[in-house]
């Protein structure tokens, strides 16, 4: 199954919907709850670091019947130091975003814990992609 | 202990979700960070907060927590509201800070 979310920039209103639509579906898969709640944390953060540091993005997901692909694509400034942005608590959100409660520095870490696999490549002045995996079983 | 029994025994005020009373409480995750939360908070727990905006409802949603308490007599915003009442994901609201409460709310699950 192949689906694709659009996420816009500072469209933090729906931050959360394709995250939520994707747990629906594997609720309806019948995934083991325990890995569902996995890919959403690493799902969820991964929309919202496309809303709040990008220019928006698509949300590429596959769920296949032994694993679930997420890559999140978005145009933005890019990464310059993406060992830098995996340490908890690095942050480049504005003061606008820290105040509704992001920008902890919490977002790729917390994908990194929840997930099988990771891959983040990025290009200043271009854009960040994230790909991860979450297996079934 | 249900949602509704927390909102009696600690005087608490229902702003929305009002179909969701009777949601089953396991424990309580208090911080105003909404990674922190989505990161730890568990299923089934009451959430401590002062964010009033609509994340916080998606947050929740995500993470099926039990109900909302907003500190300090503060007041979520109409989208927040109406996830809430959608969700049926209960925001209620007291008047103390978030020690306070807290307190309140240890007794209760632990007491």
């Amino acid at each position: 199954m192949h689906f694709e979310y659009q996420v816009y920039e500072a469209d933090f209103v729906n931050a959360g919907a394709a995250s939520s639509a994707i747990k629906k579906t594997l609720k309806q898969l019948n995934i083991n709850p325990s890995i569902i709640k996995r890919v959403v944390v690493a799902l969820y953060e991964a929309e919202v670091n496309a809303i709040a540091h990008a220019y928006g993005g698509t949300i590429f997901a596959d769920i296949e019947s032994d694993k679930i692909t997420v890559k999140v694509v978005d145009t933005g400034p890019g990464i310059p130091d993406i060992d830098w942005a995996m340490q908890e608590g690095n942050s480049t959100a504005s003061p606008e975003v820290r105040n509704m409660g992001f920008g902890a520095g919490m977002g790729l870490p917390n994908i990194k814990k929840n997930v099988d696999k990771l891959n983040v490549t990025s290009k200043v002045g271009v854009g960040t992609t994230v790909e991860m995996e979450v297996n079934f079983v | 202990m249900q949602v509704k029994e927390l909102v009696e025994k600690l005087n608490l005020k229902i702003l929305s979700g009002e179909n969701g009373l009777d949601r089953e409480i396991d424990g309580c995750y208090i911080s105003d960070l909404l990674s922190d939360v989505m990161g730890n908070a568990m299923e089934g727990d009451i959430w401590i907060t002062l964010q009033t905006h609509k994340n916080v409802m998606a947050v929740a949603s995500l993470k099926e927590l039990a109900c909302i308490i907003l500190v300090k007599d503060l007041v979520p915003n109409t989208e927040t509201i109406d996830q809430s009442n959608e969700e049926a994901l209960p925001i209620l609201q007291t008047s103390l800070p978030t020690y306070e409460i807290a307190g309140l709310v240890y007794n209760l699950l632990h007491g």
